[in-house]
């Protein structure tokens, strides 16, 4: 029996999509059967990140409609073969969902996988209801904006209402030397306002839109800093208890600089 | 028909009249005595207006009762009720006084859109994030940060005061007073303060929580219960 997983954060454009894309590949990566579940009807872009566009011919509605099976709309990753996207339909929208119809769904899928990430659409809506009713937990990405923070925070109160776990924090695009100035929130900042557990952070890369450009989550590549961060997440969402890759890590790669330079002169 | 116990006594004191009313007699015949007592006593066209106060003693009556008793003493136009005493009130009234004299702790983060309302005085332990509300009709006390809106005494009442730990909050309101923080001048908010609404300036002040006891010295007292009601 696996469990299931929502990520959200109410405000759009923060990285659900692409934390739900990679937090999937690095589980797959360390052996765990993994289905992504993108609930954004009518707005799908989660197939477009892993890749997988052009292999859809069913999606969640059609599914919800009994036009097709369960397995039958399931699309297999051509990287990973215990990874799998249920889509969204394209044509539709929200309504054709129900949280019914998604209990039932994710119901299903734990039979057969070890996590079920669902991807929540932006805002608090028909769509994230939707999105919420099948998770047993749920991650809230943010980003170091006080716009998102504030919607983090909502969002985080309305789950407390909700039958999930006490959600826990991704904080997505950190932009260090703005952090350093100032002129960004920092993660401490965050999680004090939020007052959540946090669980990773991950700093801006342009690796990330790179990747998720060509349909291949970052999180495959061996070693830039997001995949690192995201594999670290989804081992903790396993339970080991990993370090923060956080700011010290970038300044021991200053430090590294400077030893560098240090050995040069 | 003479009793040996008056039922109506008048007494006069430097603010006016004072009538005390015999509290084991009939209503009707308090009524009936007091539009006797009233009607003998000569009043001087040319005196001022008389503030009267009537103590009622260990008797209970209900507004429709008081209303006849004020009517009583309006026929005689150069009296004028300032209050009725009375020693008890109903169950009911007492167990509303007990409600709006409580202090709620309440254990919770109030999130942004969250609205948390309650009677009496609010103790809050844990946040209000910038977004959410606390109400109370009494006092404010907020164990942790006030980033949000805080709104005491939302009855109307001035004397109300809101404390936190941390204060940072998006607006304080006091009754019908309001304040907000500064647009510019990125203030860094503050630790152990209080808001409370000055009479003279008739705004809402914010400084340091130990102010608050010179400034609201019945806070602290038993007798505030009374105050409060």
């Amino acid at each position: 029996m696996g469990e299931s997983i929502v990520i959200t954060s109410g405000k759009g454009g923060v990285g659900k999509t692409t934390t739900t894309a990679n937090l999937g590949t690095a589980l797959a990566l360390m052996g765990k059967k993994v289905c992504l579940v993108d609930t954004d009807i009518g707005l799908r872009n989660l197939d477009v990140v892993m890749g997988l566009e052009n292999r859809i011919i069913y999606d969640i509605v059609d599914v919800i409609q009994e036009r097709c099976r369960l397995k039958q709309a399931l699309i297999k990753d051509k990287r990973f073969e215990d990874l799998s996207l249920l889509p969204a339909a394209q044509t539709s929208d929200k309504s054709d969902l129900t949280p019914e119809g998604m209990v039932t769904i994710v119901q299903e899928l734990k039979q057969d996988y070890d996590y079920i990430l669902i991807d929540c659409p932006a805002g608090i809506e028909q769509g994230y209801k939707n999105a919420v009713a099948g998770a047993d937990k749920a991650i809230v990405v943010t980003t170091p904006e006080k716009s998102s923070v504030r919607d983090a925070d909502r969002i985080i109160g309305l789950l407390e209402q909700e039958d999930v776990e006490p959600p826990r924090l991704i904080v997505n695009r950190i932009r260090n030397h703005m952090v350093q100035n100032g002129d960004m929130l920092d993660v401490d900042e965050i999680v004090t306002i939020l007052s959540i557990d946090l669980l990773g952070i991950v700093a801006d890369d342009d690796e990330v839109i790179k990747a998720s450009n060509h349909g291949e989550p970052v999180a495959f590549q061996p070693n830039t800093k997001a995949a690192l961060a995201y594999r670290n997440i989804s081992r903790r969402i396993l339970g080991e208890s990993v370090p923060l890759l956080s700011l010290e890590e970038n300044k021991s790669f200053v430090s590294k600089v400077k030893r560098f330079f240090g050995i040069r002169s | 028909m003479s009793t040996k116990k008056q039922v109506v006594t008048i007494k006069g004191t430097k603010d006016g009249l004072t009538l005390h009313i015999d509290d084991t007699c009939s209503f009707h015949d308090v009524l009936f005595e007091l539009d006797r007592k009233i009607s003998g006593n000569y009043v001087d066209e040319d005196q001022p207006m008389i503030t009267v106060n009537i103590q009622l003693g260990n008797r209970y009556l209900n507004e429709e009762q008081k209303e006849e008793l004020r009517e009583v003493i309006r026929r005689h136009n150069k009296l004028v009720i300032d209050e009725i005493h009375s020693n008890v009130i109903t169950k009911d009234e007492a167990q509303e006084w007990e409600i709006d004299r409580a202090v709620n702790p309440i254990f919770k983060v109030i999130r942004s859109g969250q609205v948390l309302e309650v009677r009496g005085d609010l103790l809050l332990v844990g946040d209000v994030n910038p977004g959410g509300k606390i109400v109370a009709t009494g006092n404010i006390y907020v164990m942790g940060n006030l980033r949000g809106i805080a709104h005491a005494g939302v009855n109307g009442n001035t004397k109300a005061v809101i404390a936190a730990s941390y204060m940072k909050p998006n607006q304080l309101r006091i009754a019908d007073f309001l304040s907000r923080s500064p647009d510019y001048d990125e203030a860094e908010g503050a630790y152990m303060e209080c808001g409370y609404v000055d009479d003279k300036e008739e705004k809402i002040i914010i400084d340091r929580l130990q102010l608050l006891t010179q400034k609201r010295p019945e806070l602290a007292g038993v007798e505030r219960s009374m105050l409060n009601g």
